[in-house]
């Protein structure tokens, strides 16, 4: 009796740990303006994106005045613990419920699709910002979902061929076992062999992995000359350090597929120095976004990383928008932010194209030596800019149904 | 080349001795569950949070007061085993004479809370702890290059895991230690204070998932989600073992992370479910745990 009703409780604290717990800001709906953020909250996301991403939608909400026209703007957010099932539920409450007007997709590529099929269903605008599978705008493209920092497809791009030229022929990957990490593969595998170089072979790690040693032992054997670390976050922190504690790094060189200046900030120059890396924006890339960076650094101890920043530009143009047609209605605001350009401190010369993505220079970056680096978070040197559509995928090679 | 599984030896090899590194871990949690369950009754949920502060401590005090590893490793229990003295004299002592169930959402309260708390102060990346110097490097062993330190780690946590059990199973104090939990009234009679008795064996519980938390600073990233991502193995790892089976926990723990290890290669996608497929099978077989005694 005694442990049956120990496994009950185990089952049920498990339950809360898993799945349950963070509650929503909710408030009743009144004539507002309401925009909702659903993202990682808490875990091994939650510094790219998290509350920090939050405040970056409240800077850009007081930098229209946090109203227009009189209606207050309003902001709810969530945490998805990176869990597709928990993001769809979220999000089709408060399109139900709460008079969510637009929602934005923080990181993390399976909630994304979820929740881009349930505002869809809705007829509702969702922006994804820091989630990268290409699959947003090509097979799992609709009219309703914008996609706003990068995606697989670039990141792959940008770092794959700059790995290749400078003499990286055979891979080995180390990736995420969900869409995001297969995805990255996927894509960064088809530029490699673009470029005349070969996949020698590639291992999958949960979400989350504690323990990364097995994983390169394995990529040590490979004898490839490149490890592709297809993952985010806490595990490519972890991946990273593996590999330099097993030596790893000494036989091959590690090319980082989506790395944040967070990631660095964290494991340190001395580490990650000589690392390429392929972000839609750095905080000291222009005056600008200098600027704002301070801003956002004073309320955050912290500089933004791309995806906080893309929070920011993505929320000032859809305000602007909705400012401009007077009206929330997600066909009149779509069809106005689909025929203007977006100049901000994220994107210059930015446009939506048909399959719904968000056109925008992308940056490959070197991570600077410490000798280098003249202030703290002063971390990359920048080596290359991909213009506008270089960048991305060609309408020819898109699989998106609507843009053809 | 000789294969087993399909797998070259050297790269079997190599795997195996990962999952002992990994499974000294998984033993040495278990082994301070297990001790906490044993004598206290209490479902110790909060023993993740323990074992991340455990790791913080280790970083704050090389931080902040230039204290290295090996100063940590004494100081880290020392503090999380007093945050322990706390939490039994202030909250846990209220619930013995309740449910089991009362005192595992305590603790799961608990660990909520520090994890929260931490997340706040230190956010989610984590901070960097340097491997100390004297066990710098790495060795060849032929069939795989072992860092230094992970040897330690396997050295330094089984000493500890049968240490503990010795205590407890072999000695006079052990033996009073388990009377007391078994019959308080007639121990006390024996002139033995028995509250302080759990009192310290509650912070010895801390203590020891403190000090594997400082062994793991220097291998992971010292996050706060350090504990969450693994206390649901190491809960694993003490339900196939059987609760409060001190050895049990300690083998379990060893053999668990071996098997995990051998998933990793054989497939991968499996490794973090691989635990609790041998628990479900276990409990199925026998309920109280290969080595526990049925209730």
């Amino acid at each position: 009796m005694k442990l049956k009703k120990i496994g009950a409780a185990c089952a049920l604290a498990l339950g809360a740990m898993f799945g349950l717990g963070a509650p929503a800001q909710a408030q009743i709906s009144g004539d507002v303006i309401r925009i909702g953020i659903i993202t990682d909250m808490s875990s091994l996301y939650a510094d790219i994106d998290g509350p920090a991403g939050v405040e970056a939608i409240r800077m850009a909400i007081a930098a229209v005045g946090g109203s227009i026209n009189g209606k207050k703007i309003e902001v709810l957010y969530a945490d998805h613990q990176n869990k597709p099932d928990v993001a769809a539920v979220k999000a089709r409450e408060w399109f139900d419920t709460q008079g969510v007007d637009m929602l934005i997709g923080g990181t993390s590529s399976g909630t994304s699709l979820a929740m881009a099929k349930v505002a869809a269903e809705k007829k509702k605008l969702f922006i994804s910002i820091g989630a990268a599978t290409s699959a947003l705008t090509n097979d799992q493209c609709n009219a309703y979902t914008l996609h706003w920092a990068y995606d697989t497809y670039a990141l792959a791009k940008g770092t794959g061929n700059a790995v290749v030229k400078a003499g990286g022929k055979s891979w080995y990957f180390l990736a995420a076992d969900y869409a995001f990490g297969a995805q990255l593969q996927a894509d960064t595998s088809a530029v490699v062999k673009a470029a005349g170089g070969s996949i020698v072979g590639s291992v999958k790690h949960p979400l989350s992995a504690s323990d990364f040693s097995s994983f390169m032992l394995q990529a040590q054997a490979s004898k490839a000359q490149i490890l592709g670390l297809a993952n985010a976050g806490g595990d490519t922190i972890n991946a990273i350090k593996a590999a330099n504690e097993f030596g790893v790094t000494k036989t091959m060189k590690l090319a980082g597929l989506l790395v944040f200046i967070n990631d660095i900030h964290s494991l340190g120059l001395a580490t990650t120095q000589g690392m390429y890396l392929t972000d839609s924006w750095y905080w000291n890339r222009d005056a600008d976004a200098r600027a704002w960076s301070r801003k956002f650094f004073e309320k955050q101890k912290r500089m933004p990383s791309s995806i906080q920043a893309a929070d920011y530009s993505a929320t000032l143009q859809y305000l602007n928008a909705v400012k401009a047609v007077g009206s929330d209605d997600s066909d009149k605001v779509l069809a106005h932010m689909k025929t203007t350009k977006i100049n901000d401190i994220f994107a210059k010369g930015g446009f939506i194209r048909g399959d719904g993505l968000m056109v925008h220079d992308m940056y490959l970056m070197q991570v600077k030596t410490p000798a280098q680096s003249t202030e703290p978070w002063d971390y990359y040197n920048l080596v290359q800019t991909f213009k506008g559509e270089e960048a991305w995928n060609s309408k020819a090679e898109s699989t998106c149904a609507l843009w053809k | 080349m000789t294969e087993i599984f399909g797998i070259p030896v050297q790269a079997f090899l190599g795997q195996l001795l990962l999952g002992l590194v990994n499974g000294s871990f998984y033993a040495m949690l278990s082994l301070g569950l297990a001790v906490i369950f044993g004598l206290l009754g209490i479902v110790n949920f909060a023993h993740g949070a323990l074992y991340m502060i455990g790791a913080y401590v280790a970083w704050i005090s090389l931080n902040q007061f230039g204290l290295n590893y090996w100063v940590a490793l004494l100081l880290s229990p020392l503090v999380v085993g007093a945050l322990g003295v706390v939490i039994e004299r202030l909250l846990l002592r209220h619930l013995y004479k309740l449910d089991p169930l009362y005192g595992l959402l305590l603790t799961f309260g608990l660990a909520l809370i520090f994890e929260g708390l931490f997340r706040d102060q230190f956010g989610v990346s984590g901070q960097q702890y340097p491997v100390p110097e004297l066990l710098r490097g790495a060795t060849n062993l032929g069939f795989m290059t072992l860092p230094n330190y992970r040897a330690w780690v396997v050295v330094a946590s089984l000493t500890i895991c049968l240490g503990t059990w010795f205590v407890i199973e072999k000695t006079s104090l052990g033996a009073t230690l388990r009377a007391g939990t078994e019959n308080p009234a007639l121990v006390q009679a024996f002139g033995i204070n028995v509250p302080v008795m759990v009192t310290l064996t509650y912070a010895g519980g801390a203590a020891l998932a403190a000090i594997a938390g400082v062994l793991a600073a220097p291998v992971i990233q010292v996050t706060p989600l350090m504990g969450s991502n693994l206390i649901i193995v190491v809960f694993a790892v003490v339900v196939i073992g059987g609760m409060g089976s001190i050895l049990g926990s300690i083998l379990t723990g060893v053999m668990l992370g071996l098997i995990e290890g051998l998933t990793k290669v054989l497939y991968p996608e499996a490794s973090s479910i691989v635990v609790f497929v041998i628990m479900a099978i276990v409990l199925v077989i026998r309920p109280a745990g290969l080595f526990g005694k049925e209730m």
